[in-house]
């Protein structure tokens, strides 16, 4: 990476085992990288391992990956757990970021309702990423967007996480609303 | 619940134990993804073990605080007030994660991080 290298950010989000470790492995150029965080119960990550008691501490997994998109611009994908018990970490973690990807098992759509509301109230652009599961009940479009109360303009992709090219289709979704978000430059 | 406030942002709260019991506060508010830069010129000596072993990761290239951490095998939490101290000391620079405004330069920035994507 050169010394002039750009960073951007993408967070994953969603419920346990939704695909969030599978979908950054697809899109990352390395396998996975993972730490382990601590928290206190009231879900601020610390940075004093020392003198707070195991019991004060809950661990939680923060896993990465990064991808080159150009000489001069690495992407870093975290994926992040979903759950209000994390929220305050993955606000953390949402600062900074171009935008969110939210997961979501057509068997279980209300579980990402949590992940939704982490994007809302952090204002930040984000696309849902349906991803495929056997004997998974298809919903219509609408009647996620409607379960989900997307704006008109939030993007919703299917994707298969474990395939680079789906993968990627809901990155290049976000960055693509991204842009239509972003006026044209005036003359 | 309310956002975190200005100082507790980034996790940082109460450097302590691995940063090397230096309880001054910071000025620098780093992200997982932020990139760190080591300026060779600036002399190692007094610095503890693991500032040490940052700079030694750092100085062949630019590495991003969350892998910094992998390599030091800390959390993140507790490298980003590490690598907070190195950049105040002039050891490292960083350069925080780029998040868009809607302007002209970024446009054409997002329209390569596009194109960089659909080439994968
Ligand atoms: N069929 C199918 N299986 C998937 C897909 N994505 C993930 N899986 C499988 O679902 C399981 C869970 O995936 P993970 O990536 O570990 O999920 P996660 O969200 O990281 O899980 P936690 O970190 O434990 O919350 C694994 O066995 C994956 O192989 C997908 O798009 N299609
Ligand atoms: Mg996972």
């Amino acid at each position: 990476m050169p010394a002039g290298a750009e960073a951007v950010k993408i967070v994953v989000v969603g419920p346990f085992a939704v695909g969030k470790t599978t979908l950054v492995g697809a899109v990352s150029d390395i396998a996975p990288l993972r730490t382990e965080e601590r928290m206190t119960s009231a879900g601020a990550m610390v940075d004093v391992l020392e003198r707070l008691g195991e019991k004060d501490t809950t661990t939680v997994a923060m896993d990465f990956g990064r991808t080159a998109l150009a000489e001069d611009i690495v992407l870093y994908i975290f994926g992040a757990p979903g759950q209000p018990r994390f929220a305050h970490m993955v606000r953390t973690l949402l600062e900074g970021a171009l935008g969110g990807i939210v997961m979501l098992d057509e068997r279980r759509v209300h579980e990402s309702f949590d992940a939704i509301d982490l994007m809302e109230t952090a204002g930040l652009p984000y696309t849902v990423a349906v991803n495929h599961f056997p004997d998974t009940p298809a919903h219509r479009e609408a009647e996620l967007r409607d379960a989900l109360s997307l704006t008109p303009t939030t993007p919703l992709v299917r994707v298969d996480a474990r395939e680079r090219t789906s993968a990627t289709r809901a990155l290049i979704a976000l960055v693509t609303h991204l842009l239509s978000r972003t006026p044209e430059p005036t003359p | 619940m309310s956002p975190p406030s200005a100082h507790r942002r980034r996790g940082m709260v109460r450097p302590y134990a691995a940063a090397g019991g230096n309880l001054t506060p910071t000025r620098s508010t780093l992200d997982p993804a932020t990139l760190l830069i080591a300026d060779p010129k600036v002399p190692l000596t007094g610095l503890g073990a693991y500032p040490h072993r940052l700079m030694a990761l750092c100085l062949p290239g630019v590495l991003s605080v969350a892998e910094a951490a992998v390599r030091l095998e800390l959390p993140v939490a507790v490298t980003m007030p590490i690598a907070s101290r190195l950049v105040d000391s002039g050891h490292l620079v960083a350069r925080a994660p780029f998040v868009p405004a809607a302007d002209r330069h970024d446009r054409a920035f997002l329209e390569r991080i596009l194109d960089g994507l659909r080439k994968l």
